[in-house]
């Protein structure tokens, strides 16, 4: 046996193997695990902000603690955790194998970024052993340049390096996609998820480094007394709104578009069907990251941001809606008349259909800007964000999760545990964030510890189902982990679906392919023509 | 076996695109001190984006890279003209509307 | 998209290509420089240059953020920016100028000179380039000096003011949004200065791996994609330039 044909888990062995590492597979599981651990603290952070909110009034933390524990819940979920979620783990697994290639176009720069996101966040571990931070993790000014206490600048660095580990992540993933693909993987051959990918990685790029600027403005004024944002030398505060926002927004994007590619890949895989109006699915990824470019101001609707602009902001808003509708349309349509599994990843999928469409609705309500007024700010915003980053986003991740662990670890999980923590998900969070709603729209701001007692209802129930949420994630962490050593060896292609990850072993050799793959049938071949993917 | 390498600019011709950026620096200052009110700015702006093609096109070696290597350079351009333009509607529109006391 | 897409099928077509994905260097054609997971050195080139320009254009839109801010502070204060500007010294910015425009030109002829495999080239060029990256950075740490001797630097020291020969201190009456043009003034060049500094600390890499003989007219790929990063460097410079130094003749204080 070549020392190729051993999986990528096994050889070469050794911490100082694992470290060094330019293999994008084991990069992927190092993310993975460092992930994991920024989920659970953000998780830590949510628990806080729920159990204060069980009472009326401020009882469990002070307004300062509380104050910190939405910021660094925001801080962490968003820069150390959604953001790098499915591009640094599936997306770094999966690219290379999915266009055909034997690693990304620079596997050391992949390695970089990996420790480039430790050393951001071991930066975020010190803020929180040095108090944390109490800005929001919008990092507003002028309190974040003036008025905070806390250590602004020193989180701000660490942003800034996180910032940068996800601009080299989509760097890696451009370059991998134009210039890496097999013989044969024409652009429209490409699995969406691929698509999906390379539309967040030109968010990345064109995004990251605003924000990245924009942070250093407010390090250099709180530092060096540089005050462009200090209204008391002229500056404008809002500008540090635009510049924030004009990254943050398409953020979001970043947040869910890898997930809208990991939907793509479970619908056809669980219906066994060709994605309906695969073009229409590639070609909206690439209009929701460009679109999602021109709509930041619906952000700074209630700042001093002109009426005019503000008119042309919410008519884009309104616009980009409509390729996330109709990649969810396809998706419909693809399991319409589909042979549709209910395997454990279908019911993360559903889940998210669910979930997204809700997310995306409101969103709506939010981009009229006359309703934005009342709505702003309010628990309403809360829960719209929430139905798409964590009904959306993290239900996709969690599908994506369980539907590749096979390919990646070579094991299989328990089905029936998979099944009771996707429905324990689904339900918990709807019990937390479905109330948000309704008390948002009566009123109750965001990013205050006390609420008036008539909300209280709604705030019990809300914390009632964020436990259950979290009960779903802890259950499927532990059998995921379990699965890792106890348990049933994988077969290549445990789901009996099509694509050229599921060509190769599970898990796969350090290069991929025993023998490199040629292409010549189009992308979810489930009604095959005769042909099939040749490896060789 | 083809490395892809672009072919060799001659010595001259790099050295004339530094004549010419030299001529234009020169012609940048120049025009400065020149009064021409509202136009000197567009005029300074034309000189340096003048420079930069030249740099981009001549020194970088824009012009011998593919395609897509262009159109990635165009949409670093294109992207902060987005973000001009978009910021600067808030701010040129902002004294569009009258609030009273303001 | 076959411009664009996938390398030369004739490169696997061919039946050697099977033991290529295990084979090590050097066998059936294998350049020493080219990586495993590229199928030919020019794929591994393309790659290079295309990455290079898309690491470019995050740093564009990362000055971009600045420039976005200085044009809507200008907008504001146009009298304030003029005034301020007033302030710079032309001379040092325009000498700073050209000498970055020289060290571009030694830059892509320390290129050519690996191009045409002449080492002696590539080092002189290399040389140059850094002692002209050098010479910017002392002309700016003066210009600085300057600033800060005129009180110029934003904070709670920020008192613009002349040293008459006979000692006196003369204050100079600049208007609300001077402290914003300095903020940006001391943060454009500095973080400018900050890339010029990693671009000479990555010419001193090149200049090593020169001498040591590692550039060949069929590789030269590191080479090459510096240049980029040096000639954006001078780019920036160019537009920061005439941004911030030319404003202030048509100031009628």
């Amino acid at each position: 046996m070549t020392p190729e044909r051993h999986s990528y888990l096994d050889a070469p062995y050794g911490l100082k193997a694992w470290l060094l590492t330019k293999d994008h597979k084991r990069i992927a599981m190092l993310y993975l695990i460092s992930i994991t651990i920024f989920f659970a603290l953000g998780g830590f952070f949510a628990a806080g902000i729920r159990l204060e909110l069980l009472t009326p009034k401020g009882d469990l933390l002070t307004p300062d603690l509380y104050n910190k524990f939405f910021s660094m819940h925001g801080v962490i979920m968003v820069f150390f955790f959604l953001v790098p979620s499915i591009p640094a783990t599936l997306g770094n697994f999966l690219m290379p194998i999915m266009v055909g290639a034997k690693d990304l176009a620079f596997p050391r720069i992949n390695l970089i970024s990996w420790y480039l996101y430790v050393i951001g966040g071991l930066i975020a571990l010190t803020v929180l052993a040095m108090g944390g931070i109490d800005t929001g993790w919008t990092f507003y000014t002028p309190y974040s340049t003036i008025g905070s206490s806390t250590n602004v600048s020193l989180a701000i660095i660490g942003v800034f390096v996180a910032g940068f580990s996800s601009i080299l992540t989509g760097f890696n993933f451009i370059v991998t996609v134009h210039r890496m693909r097999a013989p044969g993987m024409t652009w429209f051959r490409l699995p969406l998820f691929v698509w999906a990918n390379y539309a967040t990685s030109l968010v990345m790029i064109l995004g990251t480094p605003v924000v990245a600027i924009t942070l250093c403005m407010v390090a250099a004024e709180r530092t060096l007394h540089l005050g462009i944002f200090d209204p008391k030398l002229g500056g404008d505060p809002v500008l540090f709104q635009h510049l924030f926002w004009f990254y943050s927004h398409p953020a979001v994007y970043i947040m869910i578009l890898p997930g809208m590619g990991v939907m793509s890949e479970l619908v056809a895989a669980m219906s066994r069907k060709q994605i309906f109006g695969y073009s229409f699915v590639a070609a909206s990824s690439l209009a929701i990251a460009i679109l999602g470019f021109l709509v930041w101001g619906h952000h700074l609707f209630v700042s001093s941001q002109s009426i005019y602009a503000g008119m042309v902001f919410s008519i884009i808003t309104m616009l980009v809606a409509v390729p996330s509708a109709v990649k969810t349309f396809n998706w419909a349509a693809t399991m319409y008349k589909g042979s549709v599994s209910w395997e454990s990843p279908t019911y993360w999928v559903v889940g998210f259909m669910g979930l997204f469409l809700v997310g995306g609705l409101t969103g709506l309500f939010l981009a009229s800007m006359g309703l934005d007024i009342h709505l702003h700010d309010t628990y309403f915003v809360v829960a719209h964000f929430h139905y798409i980053m964590v009904g959306g986003a993290i239900m996709a991740y969690m599908g994506g999760l369980h539907f590749w662990w096979p390919k990646m670890t070579g094991k299989l999980y328990n089905e029936s545990l998979a099944k009771v923590s996707a429905i324990l998900v689904f339900v918990g969070f709807n019990l937390t964030f479905g109330p948000q709603f309704i008390v948002g729209y009566l009123g109750m701001p965001r990013r205050y510890h006390t609420y008036p007692d008539e909300f209280q209802v709604w705030n019990v129930a809300s914390t009632l189902g964020a436990s259950i949420l979290g009960m779903g994630y802890m259950l499927a962490f532990t059998y995921l982990v379990y699965s890792i050593f106890k348990g049933e060896a994988a077969p290549a292609n445990p789901w009996g679906a099509k694509g050229l990850e599921w060509t190769t072993t599970s898990p796969p050799p350090t290069f991929n392919f025993d023998v490199d793959p040629v292409v010549d049938e189009p992308a979810y071949n489930y009604n095959p023509t005769g042909k099939g993917v040749h490896v060789g | 076996m083809s490395t892809g390498h672009a072919p060799i600019t001659p010595v001259r011709t790099y050295v004339a695109v530094f004549g010419g950026l030299a001529i234009l620096t020169t012609l940048t200052v120049f025009v400065a001190h020149q009064e021409f009110g509202a136009l000197n700015t567009p005029i300074a702006l034309t000189i340096a984006v003048c420079k930069a093609t030249l740099v981009v096109w001549f020194f970088m070696g824009l012009r011998y890279n593919t395609p897509l290597t262009k159109v990635t350079a165009a949409s670093g351009f294109i992207w902060l003209m987005i973000m001009f333009g978009i910021g600067l509607s808030d701010y040129l529109t902002r004294s569009w509307i009258h609030v009273p006391g303001r | 998209m076959s411009a664009g897409g996938p390398h030369p099928p004739t490169v696997l077509g061919s039946s050697a290509h099977g033991g290529l994905a295990v084979a090590g260097h050097g066998e059936g054609g294998h350049h020493p420089r080219q990586q495993h997971h590229f199928y030919t050195m020019g794929q591994q080139l393309e790659a290079s240059i295309l990455g290079m320009w898309v690491f470019l254009v995050t740093e564009v839109m990362f000055f971009g953020g600045m420039f976005m801010a200085y044009i809507v502070y200008r907008t504001w204060y146009p009298t304030a920016w003029a005034a301020s500007s007033n302030q710079l010294n032309v001379i040092m910015g325009a000498i700073n100028t050209g000498v970055l425009i020289c060290s571009s030109l030694t830059m892509v002829l320390a290129v050519r000179s690996a191009q045409v495999g002449s080492r002696a080239g590539q080092i002189v060029n290399l040389i140059l380039t850094m002692m002209f990256g050098s010479t910017f950075l002392v002309v700016k740490y003066f210009e600085y000096a300057e600033k800060f001797h005129h009180g110029l630097v934003p904070g709670p020291n920020f008192n613009p003011h002349h040293v008459l020969p006979d000692g006196t201190i003369e204050h100079i009456a600049l208007p609300l949004g001077s402290q914003l043009y300095f903020s940006l003034y001391f943060m454009m060049t500095g973080i400018h200065a900050l890339h010029m500094i990693i671009g000479i600390g990555i010419m001193l890499v090149m200049l090593r791996w020169a001498i040591k003989g590692r550039f060949t007219p069929d590789y030269y790929n590191p080479l090459e994609v510096s240049g980029l990063y040096w000639h954006f460097v001078d780019i920036v410079w160019i537009f920061l330039f005439p941004l911030l130094y030319l404003l202030g003749y048509n100031y009628r204080g």
